[in-house]
């Protein structure tokens, strides 16, 4: 498969690096229907005759695959380039979308879990990773913007997910007009086998749109001494071997995943926390289920925009301060809406939006800042390993939020104090991320590849 | 000799113009679709 090799994607003079994002984007806009698996969670609980929790295992399945593929693949997709590991992501998650269409036509639960759970969760982890150290290396003189494009595909991809599926649902469903209508198992299958061809389609167009930049390629007018001129960035290189050995990756892994967790536990609960929230003293809420809808998809926005922009901002302010926006001023935020949350929606609202940008930001900044630490040698991988703090995170805060509310009482019958224990914890994490981000300095130099300059070893060849 | 590098060099920048054009609206299109169909969810949250 020699065309998919990374010596055939190298960049001819004169290509135009803004190609890149939109192939990055094609692919993390397909991943990210993972966030958009509620649209027929019922209708799947209904044809296998499961409880929530069973139909729950298949996108729990799937993110630990993401999480586990994204670290033990890493290498192999900075050894291979951005187009293989593009078009295997396209095949897996495709795939995964075929496999388990046919665990739902012939009812078979299992077929699913191993379908879009573990086939299509190793497709979401090589895919998140792909484009990231390819964009890094074009856009080094703005590495958080060019994360960040590709990052918010992933939080956008639900958007487009969530309304397509339900439209599709009712059109291949004849029953769609009737009251109290599920979608049948039939119209999901039919869901997944269009999707499996929607997906393959536009990753493949990724594929083969993405290049690396030849060596030593800069952008016109790129210098990198003004890079330097940071503390933390570094120009040196580390292998993903010994980042893992470094104090500053297990730093920056507990501050996403204090990050990520505290993210979690707002986005796992928003649409009952809400109306928990304004719960009169009579039982009723003053929000409705159409309103607490709203907000979840207001979060949604805040959660894509935040990785956009927050992520282009760290490239002025730098990654170590913006992380301590987001686990300190975070931090502040989470402990008003535990207090003082109930007093107002638009207070609790805005302090949800933010935070939830935040979360979303953590993400997207993540890979640059594993670039200024560690160099762009093997930042694919490093990103992948990182990515068990996301896979932590997410058994981590639904696990926490739901201990302290089932300590608490029965759902309808939560109100604003009930989750108050939960969100003070979250408050306690989000410190201890901060502390962790404060204690960054630059990587030890015994790390480092060698280079030819000192008269050690060859410099290691630019991976993409 | 200059008149053709010229011209060469104008419908490269065409070409890739139009490239940039058809690759960023494959996946701003549908993502516009998917922000507009959320904030009209959003809008009930202000109703």
């Amino acid at each position: 498969m020699g065309w998919l090799d990374r010596e055939r994607t190298i960049a001819p003079p004169g290509f135009n690096r803004w190609l890149v994002p939109p192939a990055a984007l094609a692919v993390h806009l397909c991943i990210g229907q993972a966030y958009a698996t509620s649209v027929y969670k019922t209708a799947l609980v209904e044809h296998f005759g499961a409880s929530l929790t069973e139909i729950g295992v298949i996108f729990s399945i799937a993110i630990v695959m993401l999480g586990l593929s994204a670290a033990v693949m890493g290498t192999w997709v900075d050894r291979n380039g951005p187009r293989k590991a593009m078009f295997s992501s396209a095949v897996f998650w495709a795939g995964g979308f075929l496999v388990g269409s046919m665990g739902i036509f012939t009812q078979q639960l299992w077929l699913v879990y191993l379908g879009y759970g573990v086939v299509g969760g190793i497709g979401l982890g090589i895919g998140y990773i792909s484009p990231v150290s390819t964009l890094i290396k074009w856009f080094p003189d703005r590495p958080g913007l060019a994360t960040g494009m590709a990052i918010m595909g992933f939080g956008g991809g639900a958007l487009i997910a969530s309304p397509v599926s339900t439209a599709l649902l009712k059109a291949y469903d004849p029953n769609s007009g009737a009251e109290g209508w599920v979608a049948s198992g039939d119209a999901v299958g039919r869901l997944f086998l269009t999707l499996a061809v929607v997906y393959l389609a536009y990753m493949l167009f990724g594929a083969f749109t993405i290049k690396v930049p030849a060596d030593g390629w800069r952008p016109a007018g790129f210098d990198p001494a003004k890079v330097k001129a940071a503390k933390l960035v570094t120009t040196e290189n580390v292998s993903a071997k010994n980042a893992v050995r470094t104090p500053q990756f297990w730093l920056v892994w507990v501050a996403l995943f204090c990050n990520v967790t505290a993210g979690i536990g707002i986005l796992e609960q928003a649409a009952p926390m809400i109306q928990d929230f304004f719960r009169a003293s009579d039982g009723v809420s003053a929000v409705s289920a159409a309103v607490a809808a709203g907000f979840v998809g207001l979060l949604s926005i805040g959660n894509m925009a935040g990785r956009f922009a927050w992520s282009a901002t760290s490239d002025v302010t730098g990654r170590k301060w913006i992380y301590m926006v987001y686990l300190g001023v975070g931090a502040v935020l989470y402990t008003v809406l535990a207090l003082a949350g109930s007093a107002t929606t638009v207070l609790y609202v805005a302090l949800a939006f933010v935070i939830i940008s935040f979360y979303g930001g953590g993400f997207a900044t993540v890979p640059a800042y594993l670039r200024d630490l560690f160099g762009t040698f093997q930042v694919g991988a490093i990103h992948g390993r990182l990515l068990t703090a996301w896979s932590a995170a997410g058994v981590a805060g639904p696990l926490i939020v739901n201990a302290f509310l089932d300590a608490q009482g029965k759902p309808g019958q939560l109100d604003a104090a009930s989750y108050q224990p939960a969100l003070l914890t979250m408050v306690a994490l989000l410190v201890v991320g901060f502390l962790a981000n404060l204690m960054v300095k630059p990587v030890d130099a015994r790390f480092h590849e060698s280079r030819p300059d000192r008269g050690r070893a060859h410099e290691p060849a630019m991976e993409a | 000799m200059s008149t053709a590098h010229t011209h060469g060099t104008q419908a490269r920048t065409k070409a890739s113009a139009g490239k940039l054009a058809i690759a960023w609206a494959l996946v701003g299109v549908p993502l516009a679709y998917g922000i507009f169909q959320t904030l009209t969810r959003v809008a009930a949250l202000f109703g």
